[in-house]
């Protein structure tokens, strides 16, 4: 049985007080609960203070380039879809630099859950507007307020017909916890958007800020109907929803390889009967 | 040279069928005993504008493209007129009578009399062609047959009929045209482009993992890799863009998978950073770069090898690479096996740098022996002390274990980053300095292995011609020609143009008599990249960068 200490203690490079902290006690939990033995766990990251999060747990870790975190856990789960394969970075990795290769993770649909920590900036680079900043927020490159309109992953997810949609929140562990759960043992592309405030460069999406406005959804949200899922993913204000907003049932990413490639040579009796095919 | 080789040129809009007609007959020629090779000229259209599918046809040796046709097959109005001026003395042209042959020499093939349907256009060029060439129609009935078996009995006798009728109305025209003597060496030989050849030899080395994007003329090394992936048990996936084709491939490779990836000089541009990626994570990818003329768009379907630059350059930061350039199919095949060893030994990116004219040139090879082939090194599945294992130990070849995850107690953990042993991120700069000479030793491995250029004939005193890639066909035969003449010269060929040993050929260059590099590119990639890191100056440089493949022509007027 894995445990908490299964999956190590480590110093961290992270702000004191940074939402980074209890997304890593979820995932943590999240990992207790699904009982998966670190060797069997992959975490892919990309780049940015989210992206250092395998570091401090112990699992296989392949910490890429910013942005880079699907194609390569795409890669990593086409070779051996025996390891159970995260992908975790931030919304300026995620959906900004890997804009690209979200939307295709979502029509792919291989089996990955993907785990963004959103804290609406970023705070690596030290406070510029991310893709999901409120349009008009100002920051220190964006004087007169940020420009464009914020991406939003879930609407987009929802649209798109992800099959496995959350919204979590870093001030509610267990709550993230079971929510990755969820989403690992769903079977495809599963994302968990985490609200996280940036005590450094977010004055103003705070800890008091969520506080006050996220709710979990209860019992009377349908998951499975697209059209309040729709109006779940697009509510972002007064009042803000946590909790599985849309999932269904849709085949995931195939034909996946019976085993792992390291375990397939080539079959040179095969290979010879192709080459007299070019005679 | 030219009288021992026959140039037959199809020439036509795209969409009217030239290459089946090219591939038949090529196909047709390789069975019979015959040496070719194909140059493929197209237009990047799906149908009409004017593309060549030539086949230079000997009976021992048919070294490369040259411009004089013997045997232009006009399938659109335009063909004659747009090669008239390339007839050789000896030519015949075979048009379409609806078209009308002018004051040419040659026929007027009667299509509407001879083919029941338009589609039998192809079997009757055919049949007419294997007349004039002299093959035994057993070559051409047989691939016939082959071709339209499952499409039943009626439709394979209805070609063979267009086919045999047609050889009979050019056996009665008594048209004037040389046969080709016999094949020197009827042995049973393969047919295969120079982008097959790299996926076989791939495939030969246990690649099973292939992400990509299109992009001619690199994407004909996927399809081969897919056509036989189920059987060969390869993964493909298409990425969404290149840097995620070289992503996937690196997270594959980390994962246990051997991963290729192959794309042009624009799509490679992409890939940089995931090069980079694989310089610092030590995590082998071969990627295969078929060079088409730059910058930018350039032309998308014709050749150049202009990449050479970029491909050693590419990615950020230094890291150990190795990059081979294949001469012939042979090459192909060796070279892509030799770099999935390369890439897993040297835990580094190997590149294939082709280019359009090799990557479509279709030519006769022996079979491959592969119980020939040399092992092929492995990542690991197994550890014997779990506890202490160490991604990134430093070790004193500069490569360390690499133990796969998921196969042992131990978690494997990489970061782009600078990391401790462990793989860990660290800002400790004396860590950093260790890490990095860690790395960078894994050079002299590279350098230890590398290939020196192959050398043909005697240097002393003679003229050399020094080339890389796909140049070698035309070298050789430009050096034939010479020699025929009795100016001495010799021909150096690069197969590997990163890293090399300088003692290895610059004995060579000091003993001729005039050294002369051949580049398909404007500044002399090679030749600049020898002279950094040797000195050595080349006392000429024959340039090439219209599009098309070098000529022995081309280099004889230019030495």
């Amino acid at each position: 049985m894995a445990t908490a200490k299964t999956y190590g203690e480590f110093e961290t490079a992270w702000c004191p007080g940074c939402g980074n902290f209890s997304i890593r006690q979820a995932v943590v939990k999240a990992l207790v609960l699904l009982d998966l033995p670190p060797r069997r766990v992959v975490f892919s990251t990309g780049i940015g203070q989210a992206a250092k999060a395998p570091h401090y747990i112990r699992v296989n870790t392949f910490n890429g380039l910013h942005g880079r975190s699907l194609p390569a856990a795409t890669g990593i789960k086409l070779a051996n879809p025996e390891l159970a394969v995260f992908a975790e970075s931030g919304d300026g990795c995620s959906y900004g630099e890997g804009g690209n290769h979200y939307l295709a993770a979502i029509r792919r649909n291989i089996d990955i859950t993907c785990i963004v920590h959103d804290n609406h900036v970023y705070g690596l680079t030290k406070g510029q507007a991310s893709p999901t900043t409120p349009k008009g927020r100002r920051t220190k490159t964006q004087p007169h307020g940020a420009p464009s309109e914020a991406f939003n992953p879930v609407a987009v997810a929802v649209t798109m017909g992800a099959g496995f949609v959350a919204r979590g929140y870093a001030g509610e562990v267990d709550h993230l916890a079971d929510l990755i759960v969820q989403g690992a043992r769903h079977a495809g592309f599963s994302l968990i958007d985490v609200l996280q405030p940036c005590v450094s460069f977010n004055k103003v999406n705070t800890y008091a800020w969520y506080k006050e406005r996220c709710y979990r959804l209860g019992e009377d949200h349908d998951p499975t109907d697209r059209r309040t899922a729709l109006e779940r993913a697009m509510e972002f204000g007064d009042r803000i929803p946590l909790g599985v907003i849309w999932k269904h049932d849709r085949p995931a990413f195939g034909p996946m390889p019976e085993e792992p490639l390291a375990r397939r040579e080539p079959d040179m009796g095969v290979l010879a009967s192709i080459l007299q095919e070019y005679a | 040279m030219g009288e021992a080789t026959i140039n037959i040129v199809i020439g036509g809009e795209a969409g009217q069928g030239l290459v089946t007609v090219g591939e038949f007959l090529s196909r047709a020629l390789v069975r019979a005993g015959y040496a070719i090779v194909v140059t493929q000229e197209y237009m990047s259209r799906i149908r009409g504008g004017h593309n060549t599918f030539a086949i230079r046809v000997g009976s021992a040796r048919a070294y490369g493209p040259t411009e004089t046709i013997d045997l232009l097959v006009a399938l659109s109005a335009d063909t004659l007129a747009l090669h008239r001026e390339a007839l050789s003395p000896r030519a015949l042209v075979l048009a379409d009578a609806a078209h009308g042959l002018g004051d040419a020499p040659g026929l007027a093939i009667p299509y509407k009399e001879l083919c029941p349907k338009p589609l039998y256009g192809n079997m009757a060029a055919l049949g007419v062609l294997s007349s004039l060439l002299c093959l035994d129609p057993a070559w051409g009935i047989g691939l016939v047959e082959e071709r339209f078996a499952k499409k039943g009995a009626e439709v394979v006798a209805a070609n063979v009929g267009v086919f045999k009728a047609s050889m009979d109305w050019a056996a009665g025209r008594q048209a004037a045209f040389a046969c080709l003597p016999p094949p020197a060496a009827p042995e049973k030989r393969l047919m295969l482009h120079g982008n097959e050849a790299i996926a076989l030899g791939a495939l030969a080395a246990g690649v099973n993992f292939c992400s990509f994007y299109p992009m001619t003329p690199g994407t004909s090394v996927v399809q081969a890799l897919i056509d036989h992936g189920d059987r060969m048990g390869l993964v493909a996936e298409q990425a969404e863009d290149e840097i995620a084709a070289i992503i996937m491939a690196l997270g594959a490779s980390y994962a246990g998978g051997r991963s290729l990836v192959s794309t042009s000089g624009g799509g490679f541009a992409l890939m940089a950073e995931g090069v980079s990626l694989s310089g610092m994570i030590e995590t082998p990818v071969v990627v295969v770069v078929a060079q088409r003329p730059g910058p930018a768009t350039g032309l998308p379907t014709r050749t150049e090898q202009a990449d050479l630059d970029l491909v050693l350059h590419a990615g950020h930061g230094e890291f150990p690479r190795a990059i081979f350039a294949p001469g012939t199919i042979e090459q192909c095949f060796h070279l892509a096996h030799r770099a999935v060893d390369t890439a897993e030994c040297a835990q580094s990116p190997v590149f294939i740098l082709t280019d359009q004219f090799l990557a479509d040139s279709f030519r006769d090879v022996a079979p491959f022996d592969l119980t020939a082939l040399a092992p092929v090194a492995r990542p690991l599945t197994g550890i014997d002390a779990p506890a202490g294992y160490e991604r990134y130990a430093v070790t004193p070849s500069g490569a360390s274990p690499r133990l796969l995850p998921g196969f042992a107690e131990a978690t494997v953990v990489l970061d782009s980053d600078e990391h401790t042993p462990d793989g860990h991120i660290t800002e400790d700069l004396a860590v950093r300095v260790t890490m990095h000479d860690k790395r960078l030793r894994k050079s002299a491995g590279l350098a230890e292995r590398a290939l020196p250029p192959d050398l043909y004939g005697d240097p002393e005193g003679a003229t050399l011609v020094v080339c890389w890639g796909s140049t070698l066909g035309v070298a050789l035969e430009a050096a034939e020609i010479r020699n025929a003449r009795e100016e001495k010269t010799a021909v150096l060929h690069f197969s590997q143009v990163w890293p090399f040993v300088g003692d290895a050929f610059l004995p060579i260059l000091d003993k001729a008599g005039k050294t002369v590099m051949a580049e398909g590119n404007h500044g002399g990639q090679l030749a600049r990249l020898i002279r950094r890191e040797t000195g050595y100056v080349f006392d000429a440089l024959v340039t090439r960068y219209d599009g098309l493949p070098f000529t022995a022509a081309y280099i004889l007027e230019r030495l």
